[in-house]
């Protein structure tokens, strides 16, 4: 069977920058033990092509991100299937270098997920330290829950 | 200055560097400056932490070379506290770092540096059937009929027609330096892609001894996994035949396709064998350690130190040495209190930002003064490459037999002179001869570790000082390891069960750092001069030597802002702005 993965990406050394990889934190918290059983939780980091195998390995991919929209900090973001190429295509992650080409090349042979979404958030503060910024705490629960939502949705109970 | 290039930024990957070449009326390049444009902090973080967490930040250092952070960082607080750990978890460590580097290198090869050499839109040319002749003269690789590379065609023809040449539109197809026949091309874009498969069965020996992947765990005293033969919890029979496979695997690739195709490009392009030779000098920390760490005479790889080109001596650098072992920052964004002049040793290291770069937008970096948020280490003020270059010239130069032999044969099939190591091409060909030695290594240990749970010594973890009431109230430690990219070192002090000082000196600083206090050049800032642009405004031959370092700039430094003004980029399709705080 294909898996499902909620892959979160982003450097925790960098501030907001590791949002994505806190709001994975936070819906490992909040996921009922028997939906935890049926998901992979990957923390991605900033690994680029090495992420390939968990794209490629999935039916259903869920990204958590730091996203640099221009809205305020904070500001969540949603964004899928076809959608989500673009939001890398035109750089609006910073992990785009990496990310940008991992999407591309599980396309190009033809592995790509049925199902991809992305939950972003706008930073505050991507200078080097550890901990997010008082201003995304609260964003990066609703991540959290919304991530869950998503997961929901992907049935995985019936 | 009139004519000069910048190269914004070279890596595909996260991370950025900046070189800047100055080129005379020939457009070949007198002058080079590399610049690392983004800030690191990671001292700055570790600092007040306990230590033995320290490995789980350092991992983070680099998005893609988080095991070599991890491994230093653990060493270096085990060397502090005097820690020893068990003999099955320090083979099953190094069986960690040779699978690092086998993985490592072939990605590096085929994903990065292989479309240096490989134009991939020149593939679609090709007669599937003498591609086909060709695999089949060079090895026993299975994937070699007519019809596996007439497929393989259709693919790239696919993705051209597509227009979403993202993946490989970094390149500068069609350019005149491209010198292979299009069968060739085809062959090396086969192998890309076929390589993306081999990536994901060939990283169990992480995925298990780490117990996840990516990011595995480690723990300082020992590895995170009990050996047990009847438990799922820890390592059993079951897991070792999938780690048994995986070599197999690893090794395949390597004897039947990374070897060979090596050979095969080579030949066309055997002018590499007399440029971006650099400085001449080179620096290991040494890897693969059979005894205890700072015993020296069981390192596997050495520690050694070559000065100008001189195979006849290997010196031995101590890291503790405090008067050869300096970093500098007279052209780098920092300050030292003793002025910016002076070296500290990384015990005494010191990482406070001083920008004082130009407001961005700006069109060159002025680099006679400050240029790069590198700094410049040395030993013994001597500017150092390290790398796979580095490792395979101490190991043939103190009489490693395989080592020799495969170097000989190598230049004996290139039909060039041992001089010919001292290039691009030496470069990239050392990192294929390494490959296959650790690939031998690997089997190695791992019968080792074989041996070891047969005679029932299976302990993985030395739990005698993990208590810090056992600490001395100060301690000082130096851990090591060869990253696939060269030598990496980090420098702890503990005081009062806490970090104290943190400093990391990682391969690609050595590489690519700035000019230093007597103005010498770093490695990749050598190595670019001398070469001839066929067309400047597309500079694939300094790709070419730069990538033959490996350069990873994630790890050098780190980011600041990336959004905004374009600051200079040649075809590479990245915007990069400063924020200068």
């Amino acid at each position: 069977m294909k898996r499902k993965v909620v892959l979160g990406l982003g450097n925790i050394l960098n501030g907001d920058e590791g949002a994505g990889v806190y709001a994975l934190k936070e819906l490992e918290k909040l996921l009922p033990e028997k939906l935890k059983m049926k998901i992979e939780l990957v923390d991605g980091g900033v690994l680029g092509l090495d992420l390939l195998p968990y794209v490629e390995g999935a039916s259903h991919l869920l990204i958590l991100d730091a996203a640099d929209t221009g809205a305020a900090p904070g500001t969540v973001v949603e964004y899928q299937d076809e959608e989500i190429n673009l939001f890398y295509h035109q750089r609006l992650s910073w992990h785009q270098l990496g990310f940008q080409e991992v999407l591309a090349v599980a396309k190009i042979r033809h592995s790509y997920p049925d199902s991809v979404y992305l939950i972003g958030v706008q930073p505050e503060n991507i200078s080097p330290g550890v901990g997010l910024s008082q201003k995304l705490k609260k964003p990066v629960k609703h991540m959290a829950r919304r991530a869950l939502d998503i997961i929901r949705d992907w049935k995985l109970l019936s | 200055m009139a004519n000069r290039i910048v190269i914004d930024p070279v890596t595909r990957i996260e991370g950025h560097l900046r070189i800047e070449a100055a080129l005379d009326s020939e457009n070949t390049i007198t002058e080079a400056y590399s610049a690392g444009t983004m800030v690191r902090g990671i001292e700055n973080i570790l600092k007040k932490r306990d230590p033995r967490e320290a490995w789980a930040f350092a991992q983070r250092i680099c998005g893609v070379c988080t095991t070599v952070h991890a491994i230093a960082s653990i060493r270096a607080v085990e060397d502090a506290l005097g820690i020893k750990i068990p003999k099955a978890a320090n083979i099953m460590r190094n069986m960690i770092i040779a699978q690092q580097f086998i993985h490592d290198h072939v990605m590096h090869f085929y994903i990065l540096h292989a479309l240096d050499f490989v134009d991939v839109v020149s593939a679609l040319e090709a007669d599937p059937g003498k591609t086909s002749e060709i695999q089949q003269s060079i090895s026993t690789w299975p994937n070699s009929s007519p019809a596996y590379f007439a497929e393989v065609q259709q693919k790239v023809k696919a993705i051209v027609d597509s227009g979403q040449l993202s993946l490989f539109s970094h390149g500068y197809w069609g350019h005149p330096a491209y010198k292979l026949p299009p069968e060739l091309n085809l062959l090396g874009v086969a192998h890309y892609l076929e390589c993306l498969d081999w990536q994901s069965r060939v990283t169990k020996i992480h995925t298990i001894f780490g117990g996840k992947n990516p990011h595995p765990n480690f723990v300082v005293g020992g590895v995170p996994l009990p050996i047990d033969m009847n438990s799922d919890q820890a390592l059993n029979a079951e897991k070792l035949a999938v780690i048994a496979d995986s070599i197999k695997r690893m090794n395949d690739f390597i004897d039947q396709v990374y070897l060979p195709d090596l050979l095969a490009i080579a030949p066309y392009y055997l002018e590499y064998a007399s440029l971006g030779e650099g400085l001449g000098n080179f620096l290991s920390w040494g890897e693969f350690p059979e005894g205890n760490l700072n015993d020296l005479d069981r390192l596997i790889f050495p520690r050694g130190v070559i000065l100008n080109r001189d195979l006849k001596q290997v010196i031995t650098p101590d890291p503790r040495d405090a008067v050869k072992m300096k970093e500098f920052v007279t052209h780098s964004w920092y300050k030292y209190r003793q002025g910016d002049e002076a070296g500290l040793f990384p015990w005494e290291g010191e990482t406070v930002f001083n920008y004082t770069g130009p407001k961005p937008p700006y069109e060159f970096l002025k680099v006679e003064g400050k240029y790069s948020w590198l700094k410049s280490p040395r030993w013994n003020e001597l500017p150092m490459e390290v790398g796979p270059l580095a490792r395979v010239l101490i190991l043939y130069t103190t009489g490693h037999e395989e080592t020799v032999k495969l170097t000989n044969s190598v230049l004996e099939a290139l039909k060039a002179p041992l001089p010919a190591v001292f290039s691009t091409l030496g470069r990239t060909a050392a990192r294929a001869i390494e490959t296959k030695v650790i690939g031998g290594l690997l089997e190695k240990f791992y019968d080792e570790l074989v041996a070891e749970i047969k005679a029932s010594r299976t302990e993985t973890f030395n739990s005698e000082k993990w208590n810090p009431g056992s600490w001395p109230k100060k301690a000082m430690g130096f851990g090591y390891t060869e990253a696939p990219r060269g030598a990496l070192g980090h420098w702890v002090v503990i005081e009062n069960k806490k970090i104290k000082n943190y400093q990391v000196v990682v391969p690609t600083t050595w590489n690519a750092s700035p000019r230093d206090h007597k103005n010498q050049p770093g490695a990749y800032e050598a190595s670019l001069v001398g070469t001839r642009l066929a067309r400047p405004e597309q500079p694939l031959e300094i790709l070419r030597t730069i990538h033959s370092f490996d350069p990873c700039l994630a790890c050098a430094v780190h980011l600041i802002d990336a959004r905004g003004q374009v600051v200079g980029e040649v075809g590479t399709g990245f915007n990069l702005v400063f924020k200068s705080d």
